[in-house]
């Protein structure tokens, strides 16, 4: 189990590295000496962070899971990107605000899963993620432009704030 | 020459967002509203212009294919995930740092932040008492 978190963690650095250095040399796109020190560096990181990097569980090596977070990324995370710039924009030209802290609990169990949640939160329409609940991983957001709608019940509805993207995250992460 | 139009277009998409970003910096009241400006404008149009740079070293990796001229558009690409993945995390360390150190939001409508907290403080203050 151990050996499996090292190499997993090692490998993954070592494409990394192998990135970072492309086009040093002939052998291929990259120079011997390049490789020997990316395997050593590879090896070393492993060695360091493989409790890190690696929390008892797998599920990311599923390449599914990558492709769909390609998708998500390609698809509804960048439009809904598109249209938060758009959104902004309006508001600094405008200086129409209706600011205010709203909690929801988008139902996630995993870190990574919160992470990329809170993430996309902030990156999209008029949100900011500001605190996390740690044990009961419910978000507080900052809202730009408050809904009286959504104020109406004391658990928050999280599709006012992130339109399906726990179901995406969920998908992906979890 | 349709890729320079391209570059070109994307280059001035991400000025004009960032452009946005930097109003929004100076026009909005409070930390919050000012990381919304600073956050999302200044991602998105650092997206447009990595973009650009992506296209430009992709044209030269394909013109002159020497060892070296994949460098740039990889490099680049790297970049951009970085920054997708550290500003929005960066923006959450600030408003939660400046929430925990008591700037609250101006004319905020609902704050179910500060209303939890106090309730947690008073819960800690009675079972101190008891």
């Amino acid at each position: 189990m151990v050996m499996k978190a090292f190499a997993v963690t090692s490998v993954v650095s070592f494409v990394t590295y192998l990135l970072l250095t492309t086009g040093s040399g002939d052998l291929w796109m990259w120079s011997a000496s390049e490789i020997i020190f990316g395997i050593i560096l590879a090896l070393i990181v492993g060695f360091i962070a493989r409790k890190i990097f690696i929390k008892n569980s797998y599920r990311m090596l599923n390449p599914i899971r990558w492709f769909r977070g390609l998708v998500y990324l390609i698809g509804p995370f960048f439009i809904a990107m598109a249209k938060a710039n758009l959104d902004v924009a309006y508001r600094v030209i405008t200086g129409k605000i209706r600011p205010g802290i709203v909690k929801i609990s988008p139902g996630l169990k995993t870190d990574l899963g919160i992470t990329m949640l809170a993430n996309s939160i902030t990156l999209t329409p008029g949100t900011l993620s500001v605190d996390i609940n740690n044990e009961t991983n419910d978000l507080y957001i900052h809202w730009i432009n408050v809904k009286d709608e959504a104020l109406k019940k004391k658990p928050r509805d999280p599709s006012y704030v992130c339109n399906g993207f726990p179901k995406w995250i969920r998908r992906i992460a979890e | 020459m349709v890729v320079t139009i391209i570059i070109y277009t994307m280059l001035a998409i991400g000025i004009f967002f960032n452009l946005l970003g930097s109003i929004g910096l100076l026009r909005f009241p409070d930390v919050y509203t000012r990381l919304h400006a600073g956050t999302k404008c200044t991602t998105f149009g650092s997206m447009f212009l990595t973009g650009a740079v992506i296209v430009y070293g992709l044209k030269e990796w394909y013109l002159h294919p020497v060892a070296g001229s994949s460098i740039m558009p990889l490099h680049v690409f790297i970049a951009l995930i970085a920054i997708l993945v550290t500003n929005p995390t960066g923006a959450h360390a600030i408003a939660r740092a400046a929430h925990k150190s008591g700037v609250l939001p101006v004319n905020a409508v609902v704050d179910d932040l500060k209303e939890d907290t106090t309730k947690e403080k008073t819960k800690k203050a009675k079972e101190a008492k008891k």
